[in-house]
């Protein structure tokens, strides 16, 4: 990643106040140090040249005082902006990414990693702490304060200032000319360090088949040689790359002490005077310390890039598109044309091209093995994914055309592992909360029928706290059946026109197989348009059409 | 012991170059403060203007201090780098001690999450106790100790007083930062936890959110806690900023004390004049050296967490039986007689009196419902949990034998085996180091694994990636099949290994299992209840208990769990059968089912 990321830079536009605050701090303290200088040499001038007494240079000393204490009241307010700017920063990125990877939904990242993407929008976000409030004002500081101690120099001792003006332009060009040259040692590095954890990680979590074959204990040996040799390998490289700050620092030192020097000796021979050259001498070392904390505070903003590209990566996934017809009116026939989809990437379909039409009051039972694309396919009729070839038509209208919105608002889905969240997060939902996920609006009469019309209103009503009973987080406490049943009211309190239906592949208990296999045929009766994908033969044996998805057996 | 200080036990076997590092490093940092203290020096006395010539050896010196302090500076950097890599590689192997000790039971106690988050982020964090603290500390010490001693001799007066400003800072500035940071951060954690919490639940829910329209519902919710933290890191804010300031001000406190008493110092001619500018510039070098305090002190409350983290695993103790040292006869078969076991820190056993017996060349099943104690009893056989009863094989009891050399007569495949990152050869030789390329290719054939391998471009030598990652779950599972028929055991234990596979290869994989195990003494633990006609004895395994056992034939007729169960997934195999007879991607009349 780019130190100056054009994408991160448009997300640091909402923070400028901070950004040109955390500046003006900075200048503000450039000023002060050199004020600081100017005070403390001439103190000393006073005395040890003039032979001024304390009660004569009290005024110049509780300056000096009064700077260094303004000094530390500036630093403490430069952390608080440095804070305070990195927070709106964060929290906008956090907020887009998110709406983003939900947007993506189990085809995006949140799918196949939700811990993953939201340590990465947390912690990962929290990373570019050090970006945006250290990084970004000292890249301008940089510019700005070696400039001014410059000029400062300039007006008191031209000799020392083209010392200083000549040694500064020599760091970044060390440091690139140096940098360019470990970049690709580096990074080969990084490899081994993630082939050496890698290799620890890997033997720690094949530990029990280590002990199993009594081979455990001899590893211990092998993960000391792994990491020596990751060891001299490394020092290899950091002997090159600390040679940056090698240089930078001998450039630095060694330009300080011509500067001392070279005022020395003319001060000896009367062609300077004593506070210029004091002055000159505390007024050089100021000239290199902006440039020196780029490099710190670049190295502490690395983790929080590596951070935002991933987040980047996210946000440029493309979403899938809506349409903008309405969602036609009345029952639903849902027609299935030719509809096959193969991913990006691969030779093999995800789902062989499948035909059939589902009528309104009829219910189609999907059956197949399984990676032989029924997922793929509800995929596809719930509009997180586009398929590659084929059509569905609903009530005679492209599927593609209408808003995707519209179609879902039509449609009650009980998916094989639901997640029985309410739309708040909260922690430990109600059920109550929990059934009017997809219906904010519904009564609670209404959330009671829909349970007794999934099979566990009675249940339900038995508990102290009916419908207002909580469930826990994971959703334990209750039978992967009850969950299944809930979710079944759920759906089914939206009053929709269709139901689609994933069967948990693991055998439920009898009560709630039953249930289900009811809910569904009630649904059916009322008109709506069915789809379920069966596991067992229940589902099948209620189902006016049977489907099987997935290419022709080659035995 | 604290943990910090046990981290450092675990990784400080390169003292002597720490030792090294640090001494360099205050060579460096004296090196800069004497660089502005003599270029002070020589200022004030050319102010008398002395021959030039007196101002020699002192402009030497001074660009001596300037080579020095980069030079050494970039030495240390080096010396404290290894060291540190030296130790961390050291703590690598303690932790890797301290698991294989608790290896498996107490493993279960770290979630797979949370071991590689430990063995990963914490053992990278570790590294800042040597080069963040601990050096930063030590030459900030030796520095201090060194400028002072100069100051007292230079001053008496001005060094105690400096002497004291220093120690303050040296002890109250990183225990304060560390406090506010420290009690900041704790007011902030629930808010952070709650916002975490939230977005994994949304995340993990995005197709139900989005299906049912509760997704822009959900996002307020999010955005809200959001605000939240946000709020609360700007208040906060000022307690975290509190690092910034006090190094300054504490600088402050020892320049304008030094000016304070050295000025009259110099009217009543108790200083030389020229040393005024010395004794006021080098409190102000010494103040730069000590800016990276702060840091440190930072960098200490951020390793505290992963300290005692990894402390944990260090002190995490072994419920693993104490292994005894008889060494294992003959194998003449097993007889387990009434045998309790229980896990620690359960409220019940796990096994509550189980008996069952084994001859050589016999194969039994076990089975039952999940947590009925199947693997238990499996963890009971290998030697890895203690028991009472009894549970005899090779000419004595179990516990009595060493667990390594015990296992080397029982052999056990696990529901999900490790395959390293390795090639396919190294995973396999695990089995028996010696074994010849005519004996892998044998166990790879009865795994029906060979024509795969044989296909591979590099065969044997290919890499199967990390965590087999280029395998399937289904040939993960063959090649530890494989490596188990190569180790050649004279019991071994199939504990559920189609268990986390899909139904059409835990079926293929079923038919090589039982083909393998045909002529080998075997206990094959299953919740599948096909096949299991050939067994030789069939135990029904409920809450601990042998409720059933006998033959297929015996417990179809008897109609009790098995029997029961045994109908219930014959059901599946009808829907099997229906999806056979089925035309591909077209909608049908359903036919009939048959139904067991």
């Amino acid at each position: 990643m780019r130190p100056l990321d054009p994408r991160l830079m448009r997300y640091a536009r909402s923070t400028r106040g901070f950004l040109i605050a955390a500046v003006l701090l900075g200048v503000v303290t450039a000023l002060l140090v050199i004020l600081q200088a100017r005070a403390l040499s001439s103190v000393i001038v006073d005395v040890t040249a003039n032979g001024l007494g304390f009660s004569e240079v009290r005024g110049l000393v509780i300056a000096v005082a009064a700077l260094l204490a303004a000094r530390a009241a500036l630093a403490w307010l430069t952390e608080i902006a440095a804070f305070r700017s990195s927070a709106a920063v964060k929290e906008e990125l956090r907020t887009a990414a998110l709406a983003h990877a939900l947007a993506l939904g189990p085809q995006g990242p949140a799918g196949t990693d939700p811990a993953g993407v939201t340590t990465l929008v947390t912690r990962g976000v929290d990373a570019l702490d050090a970006y945006f409030s250290r990084y970004l004002p000292q890249l301008m500081l940089a510019v700005i304060v070696p400039i001014t101690v410059l000029l400062t120099m300039l007006g008191q001792d031209i000799l020392s200032t083209v010392i200083v003006a000549i040694t500064i332009p020599l760091i970044p060009l060390f440091m690139i000319l140096i940098g360019m040259y470990t970049k690709s040692r580096v990074d080969r590095q990084w490899k081994t360090l993630a082939v050496l954890s890698g290799h620890f990680l890997d033997l720690v979590a094949g530990l029990p088949t280590l002990k199993i074959f009594g081979r455990a204990k001899s590893q211990a040996e092998a993960i000391a040689a792994v990491g020596d040799r990751y060891r001299m390998s490394t020092m290899g490289v950091l002997r090159v790359s600390f040679l940056s700050s090698l240089a930078l620092e001998l450039l630095a030192t060694l330009s300080v002490a011509l500067v001392a020097v070279s005022v020395g000796l003319r001060l000896a021979e009367g062609q300077i005077a004593f506070g210029v050259a004091l002055f000159v001498l505390l007024l050089a070392p100021e000239a290199y310390l902006p440039i020196r904390l780029v490099g710190q505070h670049f190295h502490a903003a690395a983790e929080g890039l590596g951070a935002a590209e991933r987040i980047f990566a996210i946000l440029e996934t493309p979403l899938p598109t809506s349409g903008t017809a309405p969602m036609p009116a009345g029952a639903v026939t849902i027609e299935v044309d030719h509809l096959g989809h193969t991913y990006a990437g691969s030779d093999d379909p995800a789902l062989a091209p499948t035909s059939f039409t589902v009528a309104p009051g009829s219910i189609t039972a999907l059956v197949g093995l399984s990676g032989g694309g029924k997922s793929t396919l509800l995929n596809v009729l719930l509009g997180f994914l586009t398929p590659t070839t084929g059509d569905v038509r609903v009530s005679g209208g492209s599927l593609a055309d209408i808003r995707t919105e519209d179609w879902r608002a039509s449609i009650g889905w009980v998916p094989q592992s639901p997640v029985l969240v309410a739309a708040d997060l909260t922690d430990n939902p109600t059920i109550a909360q929990v059934v009017r996920l997809g219906a904010p609006e519904v009564t609670d009469v209404k959330i009671r029928m829909a349970l007794a019309d999934a099979g566990i209103g009675e249940e339900i009503a038995a508990l102290p706290l009916g419908i207002e009973t909580t469930l826990n987080a994971d959703g334990t406490g209750l039978s992967r059946g009850q969950q299944q049943r809930i979710a079944i009211a759920r759906a089914l309190v939206r009053s929709p026109r269709v139901l689609l239906l994933d069967e948990p592949s693991a055998a439920l208990d009898t009560d709630s197989e039953d249930a289900v296999v009811t809910a569904v045929r009630n649904a059916a009766v009322r008109g709506c348009t069915v789809i379920v994908v069966a596991h067992r033969p229940a589902l099948v044996e209620i189902a006016d059409q049977v489907v099987r998805v997935g290419a022709e057996i080659h035995a | 012991m604290s943990p910090v200080r046990a981290l450092w036990k675990a990784m400080s076997a390169q003292r002597a170059e720490l030792a090294l590092a640090a001494f360099v490093g205050f060579l460096a940092s004296a090196s800069a403060i004497a660089l502005l203290g003599t270029s002070a020096w020589l200022i004030s006395r050319a102010a008398e203007m002395p021959p030039v010539l007196t101002l020699s050896v002192a402009a030497v010196m001074v660009r001596a201090f300037a080579l020095g302090r980069a030079v050494f500076r970039y030495l240390e950097r080096l010396l404290g780098h290894d060291a540190a890599f030296r130790g961390l590689s050291q703590l690598r192997v303690s932790l890797y001690e301290s698991l294989e000790a608790i290896t498996p039971n107490g493993l279960a106690r770290f979630t797979r999450g949370d071991l590689i988050s430990r063995l990963g982020a914490d053992v990278d964090t570790a590294v800042d106790l040597p080069l963040r603290i601990v050096l930063p500390w030590a030459q900030a010490a030796l520095v201090s100790i060194g400028t002072v001693a100069f100051l007292i001799w230079l001053l008496p007066t001005a060094g105690v007083v400096i002497g004291v400003v220093v120690l303050l800072a040296l002890t109250v500035m990183p225990w304060l930062i560390g406090r506010t940071a420290a009690n900041a951060e704790a007011r902030l954690a629930p808010g952070k936890a709650a916002l975490a919490n939230a977005a994994l639940t949304s995340l993990s829910a995005s197709p139900d959110l989005l299906v049912l329209g509760a997704d822009q519902r959900a996002l307020a919710a999010l955005h809200e806690r959001d605000q939240s933290v946000t709020a609360l890191g700007r208040r906060e804010s000022v307690a975290l900023g509190l690092s910034g300031g006090t190094g300054t001000l504490f600088q402050g406190f020892a320049v304008v004390a030094a000016l304070v008493i050295a000025i009259p110092a110099v009217s009543d001619g108790r200083l030389p004049s020229v040393m005024l500018a010395v004794a006021a510039l080098l409190p102000l070098a010494l103040f730069d050296v000590l800016q990276t305090l702060p840091g440190s002190a930072l960098a200490f409350h951020r390793l505290q967490g992963a300290a005692a983290r990894l402390a944990e695993i260090h002190e995490a103790s072994a419920t693993e039986a104490a292994s005894g040292s008889k060494r294992p006869g003959e194998f003449t078969g097993l007889v387990v007689d009434d045998v309790h076991a229980r896990w620690s820190g359960a409220e019940v056993d796990a096994l509550a009196g189980v008996s069952l017996s084994i001859a050589p060349g016999e194969r039994i099943a076990i089975v039952g419902p999940s947590g009925s104690g199947k693997s238990t009893l499996a963890t009971v056989l290998m030697g890895f949990l203690d028991y009472e009863g009894s549970a005899r094989t090779c000419g004595g009891e179990i516990r009595r034998f060493d667990g390594d050399d015990l296992r080397e007569r029982i052999g056990l495949m696990a529901q999900s085996s490790h395959v390293f990152d390795t090639t396919i050869a190294a995973n396999l030789r695990l089995g028996r180091l010696e074994s010849s390329d005519p004996e892998v290719w044998a166990a790879l054939e009865e795994a029906q694994l060979a024509d795969w391998v044989r296909s591979l471009p590099l065969g044997l030598e290919t890499e199967v990636g990390s965590f087999g990652t280029r395998l399937s779950g289904g040939q993960q599972q063959r090649l530890a099949l494989a490596r188990l028929l190569l180790a050649d055991r004279d019991l071994v234990i199939l504990d559920e290994p189609t268990e986390h596979l899909d139904a059409q290869t835990a079926e293929q994989l079923d038919l090589t299992l039982l083909a393998a195990t045909s002529r080998r003494t075997a206990i094959v633990i299953t919740h599948r209840l096909t096949g299991l006609e050939s067994a030789d004895r069939i135990y029904v395994l409920e809450r601990g208990c042998v409720i059933e056992h006998g033959t297929h034939a015996d417990l179809m007729h008897a109609d009790g769990w098995y029997a029961a169960n045994r109908r219930r997934q014959d059901d599946q195999r009808s829907m099997a059968e229906l999806i056979s007879g089925l035309p591909a991607g077209i909608g049908v009349p359903v036919p009939p089912l048959a139904r067991g």
